[in-house]
């Protein structure tokens, strides 16, 4: 009996941090695969609308668009006026078809056909600026189109 | 030879690295979010003669400059509009004698209202200057009528949600015979069509 007792005696041994570590790689690893790096530098203001009747975009075959004021570092440059965004640059409605057609080409050749364009437009933006854009995406015969927006519901804040 | 063992490395920065790795990749990345409306556009084509359509059988959404509502000229809340589509694009007003009878339809069956699901067309004008938030609300309650008619059917007829049915076979986690799901899924689109119309906006003013 008295050879265990012995052992207990002594002061308590200092907390192990070597597994510190493995946690800190763990939650690391978790946020590397649930996100994805920016790609698109966004020029313009971005405030979704909120819908719950969605569905999921297909990333890998999608062409984005977003619409908006510019942001406030771009206001003094660009004016208050809504623009038109895709990849990093603005784009004026008459150049759309040319900035697209660009971009579909950096997706997957066999994806190509099956293109979707996501419209990422800011909630005060006119719908008139939409319609121009749609209408240049039914002359380009891109028919699919995503409205993103973020969870919710409008009626739920009235 | 004497042996030395070699000296343990001190592990306790590697926690520091790690931390410092986290941070870097909170920062840069956003948590993947893309979810919207999604909407097939009518491609350009000259049509001549528009096909004939009666008046009972098209829902008029007009929204005007001040994001304000309207259904077949008279004026509604937005709340109001997703149980009006519903009760409009349920209605089954055709004659139970008429090929055109909607059997499964558990509208108010007026006559003056849709025909069946499949005649019934939702028309949705914008002007120019409603503004977008209007839009895509008006969008999702007319989307919601229809997974709601959607839903019911799949609920009566299989005994699972049509929206929950498409969410888990977009995402590859059903588990059964997929081309039987949709299958099914195409009857119950079949029975309700999504027929939504969108006018060219009016010039602002108008």
């Amino acid at each position: 009996m008295s050879k265990f007792r012995k052992e207990q005696a002594k002061d308590l041994p200092a907390i192990s941090t070597a597994s510190l570590p493995d946690i800190v790689f763990m939650l690391l690893f978790f946020f590397m695969v649930v996100t994805v790096l920016r790609d698109d530098n966004l020029l313009v203001e971005n405030k979704l609308p909120k819908a719950d009747q969605v569905e999921k975009l297909k990333k890998d075959r999608s062409v984005f668009i977003y619409a908006g004021r510019p942001s406030e570092q771009y206001q003094e440059k660009y004016g208050k006026e809504a623009k038109i965004q895709i990849g990093d640059k603005y784009t004026d409605v008459s150049n759309i078809k040319f900035a697209l057609t660009e971009a579909r080409q950096k997706l997957l050749p066999e994806l190509q056909d099956r293109v979707m364009v996501a419209l990422k437009v800011d909630e005060k933006t006119n719908t008139g600026m939409v319609t121009d854009i749609k209408q240049e995406l039914r002359e380009l015969n891109m028919l699919k189109v995503i409205y993103i927006s973020s969870p919710g519901n409008e009626l739920d804040q009235r | 030879m004497a042996r030395r063992s070699a000296p343990e490395i001190n592990a306790g920065s590697m926690a520091d690295i790690a931390f410092l790795l986290l941070i870097f990749f909170l920062v840069t990345t956003t948590i993947e979010k893309d979810k919207g409306i999604a909407r097939q556009l009518p491609p350009i084509e000259d049509v001549e003669t528009p096909p004939k359509i009666r008046e009972r059988n098209l829902f008029i959404v007009t929204v005007n400059r001040n994001d304000q509502l309207m259904v077949n000229d008279e004026i509604m809340d937005l709340k109001d509009l997703r149980q009006a589509a519903v009760e409009f694009l349920d209605n089954g007003g055709a004659p139970a004698d008429s090929p055109e009878y909607c059997s499964y339809c558990q509208g108010r069956r007026k006559a003056d209202s849709s025909d069946n699901p499949d005649k019934a067309i939702i028309s949705v004008q914008n002007d120019r200057l409603t503004s977008y938030k209007m839009y895509i609300a008006v969008q999702n309650e007319l989307v919601g009528a229809y997974n709601q008619l959607r839903n019911r059917e799949s609920q009566r007829l299989f005994g699972w949600d049509y929206t929950e049915m498409n969410r888990s076979l977009e995402e590859g986690d059903f588990k059964g015979n997929v081309d039987d799901a949709k299958e099914k899924l195409e009857r119950i689109q079949k029975m309700y069509p999504m027929k939504l119309s969108e006018a060219e906006p009016k010039k602002s003013g108008s």
